[in-house]
């Protein structure tokens, strides 16, 4: 399962990050590091972006990033 | 002379902090990537010439972002004594990646964990003194917003420097292993950082419930706007009222009868041109100020971010994203800054189109002349929508133009962003921001709007023996030369020379009426609301709001762009949708309304 599939308000642990190096080192900077946990906060409507949350930080991204993030209930 | 660089996560403080340092006034703002550029300064640390330079954020040495590779190329390839690495307390899962990363560069380091005040209020615990030791690096904490700490942050630099640097440094390590670093990652986290579970949301939370609603998020979001410029609107223009009235009242008291004995045409130079151009000018910087000192609270709260939140749905289905949003609400006090901002976009094509739409945001510039058209031509209780109406012409311009060139523009840039709490500016900060951005404003305007005055004082006197501004004066030959171009639009010769002057700078265009219309700052607006129609005088602004902004603006857009034919298109395209839309519109309301 993957973060742009989990409900808003659920928790999950990161398992992996499919991407390329780049995007990699950008997504591991905001702190979506694998083990941390992970919530939705919101989505916006239309299909926009998504809240997402790790620690203290809150992150903005689009579902299609959120696809690249594999969890494990 | 020693050299130290703060660097850390984007939104960290480091600004603020160079600020509290250096007593400079950096821009400071709550949105990741405020600072684009290198800044530096020097100061005196006991007896020794110390420069500190403010580096760009970075989320990873191994980024890739322009503002990223910016500061990680200055860090590899300065001679530095000292690195400062600053940090969010209330972050320190992520935050300790980065400095992990840095240690690796084998550069003497220091580590100021920022924003003590946010983290103590989520009751997160540091242990500094085991952090120092498992690092090896000193460790402090300070809240430099509150100015905490300032004073052991300091101590912990001048120390630092005052060691010797370390000659037997080892090789630098090339083959970054990831996995130790996550492992040491882990052990810091449990061994020196104690985060309670959040037991009840914070304010940022209870905020976002309401500013990010899905379907409440974007009438707030426009409201907190509309209300912005009411209060720009109810203040500043009273003021600036007091200050065109005040302008008169010392000219004609104080300076009329110094210079009574001078030659007529140098009389008219020295008032009808400088005095009553510059001052017309002056008069508004109330406005200025005000919707400076509004800006500094938008974009120090944070709400910038949830702008981009919001609206990147629809940005997205025009090539863009939230943040290129951002960025033209960035523009609405000066393209140029919002230009640079672009830089934290990776895709050139994002970028590009980007910065094809901010000089469309209706900056401070455009803003007086429009809060002066609007007053003079229409009523009191109008004027605002008016001015509103302005607005949406902003932004549909700017949404038109992405529209026709997101295909030559292609942008696949994946959207990450932070979301920062919600923070209010101190009072320091609010009038700091404000007294810089306005400052700015006089510095880099005031060249250009003397020169400007000057010149169409000139074109519109010569020569000296016609009436002035008429068509034997050098300004009536050249607008007649422009004529078949801006008659449709409704412009009449004076309005044509003014667009003509307006081409250098928004900043002129106020003092450039009154020049040509010779009147005084106080009596300009009648005199205006005189011989236009609201009709010519929407037209007018509809051209100003769209065309060229201003030269620094298409400066920017070379050296931001390096490329010339895009600078072209940059240039060209806005003409020609100015000049179509006045066109439309001056045709279509003529008809409908008469003229
Ligand atoms: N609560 C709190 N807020 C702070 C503190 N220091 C800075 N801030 C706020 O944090 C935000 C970011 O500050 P900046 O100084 O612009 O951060 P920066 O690291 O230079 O940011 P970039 O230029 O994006 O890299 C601003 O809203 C500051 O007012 C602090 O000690 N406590």
């Amino acid at each position: 399962m993957t973060l742009n599939l989990l409900k808003s308000g659920e928790v999950a642990k990161i398992t992996s990050v499919t991407a390329d190096d780049a995007l990699k080192a950008r997504i591991n900077g905001l702190g979506l590091r694998i083990g941390q946990e992970v919530a939705v906060i919101r989505r916006a409507c239309m299909g926009g972006p998504l809240q997402v949350r790790v620690g203290h930080t809150d992150i903005l991204m689009r579902p299609e990033q959120a696809d690249l993030i594999n969890l494990a209930k | 002379m020693k050299r130290i660089a703060l660097i850390g996560m984007p939104n960290t403080g480091k600004s603020t902090f160079f600020n509290r340092l250096t007593g400079a006034s950096a821009k400071i703002g709550n949105w990741p990537g405020i600072t684009v550029e290198l800044l530096s300064a020097k100061i005196m640390e006991g007896s020794e010439m110390v420069e500190i330079v403010d580096l760009p954020g970075i989320y990873n040495l191994h980024g890739f972002s322009e503002d990223e590779k910016v500061a990680r190329h200055f860090i590899e390839n300065a001679d530095l004594d000292l690195l400062v690495v600053i940090g969010n307390a209330s972050q320190m899962d992520r935050q300790l990646g980065l400095v992990l990363q840095l240690q690796e560069l084998n550069l003497p380091m220091v580590l100021l964990l920022n924003m003590h005040d946010e983290a103590q209020q989520h009751g997160i615990k540091i242990d500094t003194d085991r952090l120092t030791s498992e690092l090896g690096t000193p460790v402090t904490l300070m809240s430099a917003k509150y100015s905490q700490g300032i004073k052991q942050a300091r101590e912990l630099i001048r120390e630092s420097l005052s060691k010797e640097k370390d000659s037997t440094a080892k090789e630098k390590d090339t083959f970054t292993d990831d996995v130790k670093l996550e492992t040491k990652l882990d052990h810091l986290m449990s061994k020196c950082v104690n985060v309670p579970i959040e037991l009840s949301g914070g304010l940022t939370d209870k905020l976002d419930k309401v500013l990010l609603h899905p379907w409440f998020g974007l009438p707030l979001f426009f409201l907190a706007i509309l209300l912005m410029f009411e209060v720009v609107y109810t203040i500043g223009t009273p003021l600036q009222d007091g200050i065109a009235w005040l302008l008169n009242v010392i000219l004609e008291s104080q300076i009329a009868h110094v210079i009574d004995s001078f030659n007529p045409v140098v009389q008219s130079f020295l008032i009808e041109g400088i005095y009553n151009g510059v001052g017309t000018v002056l008069s508004f910087l109330p406005i200025i100020v005000m919707f400076f000192l509004c800006m500094a609270v938008v974009e120090d709260s944070g709400y910038l971010a949830r702008a981009a939140f919001l609206m990147d749905a629809f940005m997205s289905k025009l090539g863009l994203d939230g943040r290129s949003f951002v960025m033209q609400l960035m523009g609405f006090g000066c393209n140029v800054p919002a230009l640079m901002g672009t830089r934290v976009m990776r895709s050139r094509g994002l970028r590009l189109l980007t910065m094809m739409i901010i000089p469309f945001s209706l900056c401070s510039a455009r803003l007086q002349v429009f809060v002066f058209l609007t007053t003079a031509i229409f009523s009191p209780q109008a004027a605002p929508l008016v001015l509103f109406t302005l607005y949406i012409a902003s932004f549909g311009a700017a949404f038109l133009t992405a529209a026709i060139y997101r295909n030559r523009l292609p942008n696949s840039e994946p959207l990450l962003l932070e979301l920062p709490p919600y923070r209010f500016p101190t009072w320091q900060q609010m009038l700091l921001h404000g007294w810089r951005e306005t400052w700015y404003f006089i510095r880099e305007a005031s060249g250009y709007i003397l020169l400007g005055v000057v010149l169409v004082w000139f074109l519109t006197h010569y020569p000296f023996d016609a009436v002035p501004a008429s068509s034997e004066t050098l300004a009536g030959k050249i607008a007649d030369v422009f004529a078949p171009v801006f008659e449709p639009l409704g412009m009449d010769k004076l309005m044509t020379v003014v667009l003509i002057f307006g081409f250098v700078a928004k900043e002129i265009v106020l003092g450039a009426m009154a020049v040509i219309y010779a009147v005084d700052p106080d009596n300009l607006a009648g005199v205006v609301a005189n011989t236009t129609t609201w009709i010519q005088a929407y037209s007018f602004m509809l051209f100003v709001l769209i065309y060229t902004p201003c030269l620094s603006t298409v400066a920017v857009l070379k050296q931001e762009s390096k490329s010339w034919s895009f600078t072209a298109i940059a240039v060209a395209w806005p003409l020609f949708l100015a000049w179509l839309t006045s066109f439309v519109f001056y045709q279509a309301a003529t008809y409908l309304f008469g003229s």
